[in-house]
C-alpha cells in the first residue's frame, strides 16, 4: 500500500505578539480568496482538516489556520510554566490582526467557531474593514458558566479526561464516529489550563451582549451557521444574535453540535458552500 | 428504570477498563424515586432502589422524572442528549463529591446511555 500525502501545507511562523516573541504553527490549502479559520477553544487549527481537503472550496479559496498560542504545535511564549493563561478580547484580536498583516492577506474571509463565532462578532463590530465576510460558526453574544470552570485544570482530575469528557456531549447525534473522536481526541491534547484559560474569553472577558446591536453589515457582510444540538451556544442563542443585527445572515444546521467543520465535515461543507457562493457572487 | 445498568456496563469490558480506578456509590434521583448505584473498579455491583433512610452516596444526580426520560429515549431531542445538555438548562442538579464525577464524568456519561434502547440492527 502507497503512501498518500494530503495537499496541506504547515509551517512555523516567528512574530511578536503582545509584546513578546511567539512560534505560530499555521497550516493551509488552496489558491484564491483567503479563508482565514479560527479553531475553538482548547482545540487547534485541525478541525478545518476536512475543509483543507475539499477541491470544493481549495479551488477557489487559500484556506489558513493558524493554531493560536498555547494550543496544538503553537507553544506558549517563553516563561509560559509561571504563568496562567488567560485569554482576553483584546488580546484575541490583536492575534487575529497580527496574523493577517503577517501573511498578508488582504480582506480574507474570517471563519470562527465556539470562541472563534465570539471573536468573530468582536471583529465584525470593530475592524469590519478589515475582511471581505464574517462567518461566525456557534457564535453567541454570551454564554453564562454552567459548571465550574476549575474542573478543567487542577491536578486530581486528568486535564486530558476531563476537556474531552465536557465537551464530548457537544458533538451532533450524526456524527461519524471517526470525527466525533478525532474532535474529542483534540480536546484531550490540551495542554493544562489551556481551555479554561479561552474560557475566560468565552464566559467571562467576551460578553458582547451590550453592544451586539452596532454591527453594521453593510461594512461587512455576516454569516452564522449553529448547529442544532450545541448547548454551549444553542440556536436560539445564535437566533437572537442574529435578531439584534439587521442584515446578518442565519442558518440553524440541523443534526450539526458545536463542531461542525469538524465532527462532520460533509454536512457542514452542504451548510458552508452556499455562504461562500453569496460572498463571492 | 436503573436496574438494567448493572448488566449493560458490565458486558461493555471497554467502558469496565476505563472505570478501573473508580469504586464509589452514587445516587440517582428521579421525582421521587431513588436508586444508589454501587461501583467496584469500574463494574457496576448493585443497584438498589429506594425509599432509603439515610442514603449515602459520594455525589448526586437528581432531575424530574419528564427530564430523565428524555434523557434515555433512543435519540434523545437537543437539550437532552447529554448530561451536562441537562446541567446547562439546570434541570438536572449535581451535588456533593463533584470531583468524582468530573474525573470519571466520561465513565458516567457513558454508563447511563446505556440505559438508552438500542433500535433494531444498530452496532
Amino acid at each position: 500500500m502507497s503512501a498518500t500525502f494530503e495537499p496541506i501545507i504547515g509551517r512555523y511562523m516567528h512574530l511578536d505578539l503582545f509584546g513578546r516573541p511567539h512560534r505560530i504553527y499555521v497550516e493551509e490549502a488552496g489558491r484564491g480568496t483567503p479563508l482565514l479559520c479560527l479553531h475553538t477553544a482548547g482545540s487547534d487549527g485541525r478541525q478545518y482538516r476536512a475543509l483543507m481537503n475539499d477541491t470544493r472550496i481549495t479551488a477557489r479559496h487559500r484556506v489558513i489556520a493558524f493554531d493560536m498560542p498555547w494550543h496544538g504545535k503553537s507553544s506558549p511564549p517563553a516563561g509560559w510554566h509561571d504563568e496562567e493563561y488567560q485569554l482576553t478580547s483584546a488580546q484575541y484580536t490583536t492575534m487575529v490582526l497580527t496574523v493577517m498583516s503577517a501573511l498578508e492577506l488582504d480582506k480574507p474571509i474570517v471563519m470562527g467557531c465556539s470562541i472563534g463565532g465570539r471573536i468573530a462578532l468582536h471583529l465584525a463590530l470593530e475592524h469590519p474593514e478589515r475582511f471581505r465576510a464574517i462567518i461566525g460558526l456557534q457564535a453567541g453574544a454570551h454564554v453564562d458558566p454552567y459548571y465550574d470552570v476549575n474542573f478543567l485544570h487542577r491536578p486530581d482530575v486528568h486535564g486530558g479526561e476531563v476537556c474531552g469528557a465536557i465537551v464530548s456531549g457537544l458533538v451532533g447525534p450524526d456524527a461519524p464516529e471517526k470525527e466525533r473522536w478525532e474532535t474529542l481526541w483534540h480536546y484531550m491534547q490540551s495542554g493544562p489550563g489551556v481551555f479554561k484559560g479561552d474560557l475566560y474569553f468565552y464566559k467571562i472577558d467576551g460578553d458582547i451582549r451590550g453592544r451586539i446591536a452596532e454591527i453594521d453589515t453593510k461594512r461587512c457582510p455576516l454569516f452564522l451557521l449553529s448547529g442544532e444540538y450545541d448547548y454551549s451556544c444553542t440556536p436560539e442563542e445564535t437566533a437572537a444574535v442574529a435578531r439584534s443585527i439587521p442584515g446578518s445572515d442565519v442558518t440553524i444546521m440541523k443534526g450539526l453540535g458545536h463542531f461542525p467543520m469538524s465532527e462532520n465535515p460533509d454536512v457542514f461543507l452542504n451548510y458552508l458552500l452556499p455562504v461562500l457562493d453569496k460572498i463571492s457572487a | 428504570m436503573l436496574e438494567a445498568l448493572k448488566e449493560r456496563v458490565n458486558e461493555d469490558a471497554g467502558l469496565v477498563r476505563r472505570g478501573r480506578y473508580l469504586t464509589t456509590t452514587f445516587l440517582l434521583q428521579s421525582g421521587e424515586t431513588c436508586w444508589l448505584v454501587s461501583i467496584f473498579e469500574g463494574r457496576v455491583v448493585s443497584v438498589t432502589r429506594g425509599p432509603f433512610v439515610m442514603p449515602s452516596s459520594a455525589f448526586a444526580l437528581r432531575a424530574a422524572e419528564a427530564e430523565w426520560a428524555k434523557f434515555f429515549l433512543a435519540k434523545p431531542p437537543p437539550g437532552s442528549n447529554d448530561l451536562m445538555a441537562l446541567i446547562r438548562r439546570k434541570v438536572l442538579k449535581a451535588e456533593g463529591d463533584l470531583g468524582l464525577f468530573m474525573a470519571h464524568l466520561r465513565y458516567f456519561k457513558e454508563a447511563l446511555a446505556k440505559l438508552r434502547p438500542v433500535a433494531a440492527g444498530a452496532a
